[in-house]
């Protein structure tokens, strides 16, 4: 079937089955790199996108039921040449070794961001506790949302 | 975190296209003998190339894992040509051109890699500073380098590189009698500078294997039974072929994929066909614990260290057995491989440790030439050492042999990584110690039973490849064999640091592994470590001295004492400041591999007495790695190493019956979470006139022990078996009353 998808402040207009997960439209038809595939099971956070703002499993997230949502992904939070201030934070902090994880982590904390313009320590953890990094970067992660939100001029 | 990392919007943007970032190399004494990597690779231009359009381009053999290397290597070799990092171009390994430097493993990349590219480097800007000379007409001690511009100082008058050779191949073997600068000359070695890599990769641009899109490129997904290699008994893909999207059913003895249009319609497929498809294999040995499993099995036995007894009475005796399980690599990106097959070469892109082994490997799965593969590096997810890689690559191979022209897109499925991944060994652990009448130990026993800790593939050795013995035609298993001193693999690090009168090491190799396994970041050092340093501290409790003490009074290693004063001057705030439980601290220390890097780590933990939780608060680490160039860099690896040893050592553990591997997703192998994370403090002893050792493996060991000895500190008793897992600390707490 077709469907309609604004991506990135863009319509697209994608053929493939109504439950189609997000994660490979995305991927796949749209070629956009940001979401990663981690374990299709919405357990690690790699494949997050934002829906109206708000993280969501890209991966187990069907294509029919964000149809006329607004979607972000990390392309669209910000581009090398124009970061967003959480991207800038992690290259500052180099928030990252292999970075596999680092979509999810960027895009959470841009959305905790929004909502909690100045979070805590422990405010942090709890929003990223259910995105897993397995080269053991939190420390640096924390620090770089941290930093970002001291940086919200 | 530090200013000389910041980074502001208009440098985020410049980095583009550049090379930053250092570790360390090592810079004195002048090469004797030529470095191993330039010795297999001698022709200078397959290192360095002076392009016509001012550009240099450098090759090396060391792949990016995460850890920074592409860059490193190319900041070395700015630093040796004299010319700015964004002049360099640093492609990624091919087997169409790059050196061969082997594989990407065992923290030697920069010794190795980055000392050929040094003097590599020093050679072609020797040979540059002498045609500059002709050209000039003056001496070559007349002549000053400034970003690629030669000029000399009587005259003025000046050459660039790209004027002189631009275009034009170095004509020359490397010989590595070029001296390298002087540290004090380098301009971006010794500073932490950026990745330049991550910019890409927080910003979405292509990066990634998983980001290689190929015109009329097909999805592929594998269906394998539980345990490697299991028979297909039945199947049945009549109704699979009809299903959307199928382009192909790939069947070659029990090697069994789909093929589709469309990913989705991939996994749907292979969901399809794992349901139409009866298994037979044998079962797992399991259903005892694996500490006497390991002990039970057949193995190669080897004295690995042995120091004659002295003469000084043994007075007090005392032993302890530990042990650690299976540990997944658990990779947060599952395998991922592209393949296409012409007809009449074979195209793979690979996130593997060493394209070259891989592809001589591959060579043997498909009975293809050598000559017929390429193999191309691309950036893959954190490996931690040998996951499904090479498997992931040789599958993708065989599915793309029978589909001409068709790139092949082939990723293993989350279950499919945890369960066919090889796993790091379980090791049980005996350790015997004698005391004399000073409480000085003069007698020390240390035996490890543990499968082998390296089955990495090459040409010769393929049959370790899942494909290659599911094929129709199936290579059979290499025999065992293990790294071995001075480096080590199942006895890495078994050999302690101490000095001990009357010493005997021996390694018992299992010569048929219960499980599959290959090497896990550390080898067999995170077991060894574990039991040497729990043991030392229960030795020093059962005399009532400081263990810290007791350590100092049989370690006479200046490096090695040196980190652990450090370390105890960071760490001097109140013990478990924070905590809400049982608070306790715990202290361990090694020299990696007891040549390589040195780390003493101090942890503060908390222990809820109602359901025996572990959270480890905190931890400082003092470290050694000679001499230091990017003090980031470095310190990323360590806290990284302390947080993933956190993980293995308080959650991590695979666990099968004898019908199946019972932990298949993150939420049957748990790994540590943010609200989990210790904050961690790292500093370094920067030691310019010593060479550099690798980073990355350092903290998996001493991190274990200091949480074992941390918990035993704070409930009371000892507890030997990893991992420590809320259900054996709430046992050993009931049980202390």
């Amino acid at each position: 079937m077709a469907v309609e998808l604004e991506v990135n402040g863009r319509s697209a207009l994608v053929d493939v089955a109504a439950d189609t997960p997000l994660l490979y439209v995305l991927r796949n038809d749209l070629k956009l790199n940001g979401p990663k595939f981690g374990c299709g099971l919405g357990q690690c956070g790699a494949c997050t996108v934002l829906v109206d703002g708000t993280p969501v499993r890209a991966c187990v997230t069907p294509v029919a039921a964000v149809a006329g949502n607004e979607i972000t992904t990390l392309e669209g939070l910000g581009s090398v040449e124009s970061p967003h201030r959480v991207q800038v934070a992690f290259l500052a902090e180099q928030a990252a070794q292999c970075g596999y994880c680092s979509n999810g982590m960027i895009l959470s904390a841009a959305a905790l961001l929004e909502r909690n313009p100045s979070p805590t320590d422990a405010e942090i953890r709890q929003a990223l506790d259910g995105y897993l990094c397995r080269c053991g970067t939190h420390t640096r992660i924390v620090k770089a949302v941290h930093r970002a939100a001291e940086d919200e001029t | 975190m530090s200013a000389e990392c910041a980074v502001t919007r208009r440098e985020f943007i410049a980095t583009t296209g550049t090379l930053l970032v250092a570790v360390a190399i090592p810079t004195s004494g002048f090469a004797q003998t030529l470095p191993r990597s330039l010795g297999r690779n001698r022709r200078l231009d397959a290192w360095v190339r002076i392009e016509a359009d001012g550009t240099v381009t450098v090759f090396s053999g060391k792949v990016e894992l995460g850890q920074g290397i592409r860059t490193a290597i190319a900041q070395v070799a700015a630093d040796e040509l004299d010319v700015s990092l964004e002049r360099l171009r640093a492609p990624t390994v091919d087997t169409a051109g790059s050196p061969d430097e082997g594989r990407t493993t065992g923290s030697n990349s920069v010794p190795d890699g980055g000392t050929a590219m040094r003097y590599a480097c020093a050679q072609a800007r020797e040979l540059l500073l002498r045609n500059a000379a002709a050209h000039l007409g003056v001496d070559v001690a007349d002549l000053a380098v400034d970003d690629g511009t030669v000029t000399a100082s009587s005259s003025g008058q000046s050459v660039t590189y790209w004027a002189l050779l631009g275009g034009r191949r170095f004509d020359a073997e490397a010989d590595a009698t070029a001296e390298p600068k002087s540290p004090a000359s380098y301009r971006y070695v010794g500073r932490s500078e950026p990745r330049l890599d991550l910019a890409a990769k927080f910003t979405g641009q292509t990066a990634y294997i998983q980001d290689i899109r190929l015109p009329g490129m097909l999805h592929a997904r594998i269906v394998r039974g539980d345990r490697a290699v299991s028979q297909i008994e039945s199947f049945d893909d009549t109704h699979i072929r009809g299903l959307p999207g199928v382009v192909s059913v790939v069947r070659d003895g029990n090697f069994l994929a789909v093929v589709a249009e469309r990913e989705e319609q991939a996994i749907a497929a292979a969901t399809a066909l794992r349901a139409a498809t009866q298994w037979r294999s044998t079962p797992y040995p399991a259903g005892e614990d694996m500490s006497a499993l390991l002990r039970k099995l057949p193995t190669m036995d080897e004295i690995v260290s042995e120091i004659p007894p002295g003469d000084t009475p043994v007075v007090r005796e005392l032993e302890a057995a530990y042990s650690r399980p299976f540990i997944a690599h658990a990779s947060l990106g599952p395998s991922c491989s592209v393949a296409e097959w012409d007809g009449e070469e074979m195209t793979v892109w690979s996130h593997s440790q060493g394209v070259y082994p891989l592809r001589g490997a591959m060579a043997d799965v498909l009975d293809l030439p050598e000559t017929q593969i390429r193999v191309i590096h691309a950036d893959g997810a954190g490996c931690y050492g040998h996951n499904g890689a090479d498997d992931v690559a040789c599958d993708a191979a065989l599915i793309a042999r029978s589909l001409p022209n068709r790139p092949i897109r082939l990723v293993w499925s989350r279950e499919d990584e945890f369960c066919h991944e090889p796993y790091g060994s379980a090791m049980s652990l005996q350790l015997a110690a004698g005391l004399d009448a000073s409480n000085r130990i003069v007698r020390w026993r240390h035996d490890v039973w543990s499968c082998s800790h390296s089955t990495r593939p090459a040409g010769g050795t393929a049959g370790g490849i899942l494909a290659a013995r599911e094929k129709a035609d199936p290579l059979s298993l290499p025999p065992v064999t293990d790294g071995r001193q001075p480096t080590g693999g199942a006895d890495r690090n078994a050999i302690p640091l101490y000095r001990f009168a009357d010493q005997r090491v021996i390694e018992h190799v299992v010569l048929d592994p219960p499980l599959r396994n290959s090497a896990l970041r550390s080898l067999g050092a995170h077991g060894n470590v574990f039991a040497i340093e729990s043991f030392i501290d229960e030795i020093a409790g059962d005399i009532g001295e400081d263990p810290i003490a007791f350590r100092l009074r049989h370690l006479e290693d200046p490096r090695g004492r040196a980190v652990i004063e450090r370390v105890r001057q960071m760490s001097t705030v109140q013990a478990a400041e924070g905590a809400s439980g049982r608070p306790g601290r715990g202290f361990a220390f090694a020299q990696y591999k007891n040549l390589s890097s040195y780390l003493a780590v101090v942890v503060d933990i908390d222990v809820d007495d109602n359901d025996g939780r572990t959270r480890v608060l905190r931890a400082w680490a003092a470290v050694d790695v000679g001499q230091v160039i990017n003090p980031d860099g470095v310190r990323n690896q360590i806290e990284g190493g302390l947080v993933q040893a956190a993980s293995w050592t308080l959650k991590e553990q695979v666990r099968y019956t004898n019908q199946r591997i019972e932990t298949r997703d993150w939420a049957t192998y748990p790994i540590l979470r943010f609200s989990e994370v210790p904050d961690v403090e790292v500093e370094l002893i920067d030691r310019p006139d010593v060479p550099f050792v690798g980073a990355g493996e350092a903290a998996q060991g001493p991190m274990a022990a200091a949480i074992g000895n941390a918990l035993a500190n704070a409930v009371g008793v000892r507890l030997r078996d990893l991992p420590l897992t809320p259900d054996r600390v709430a046992a050993a707490l009931r049980a202390s009353g």
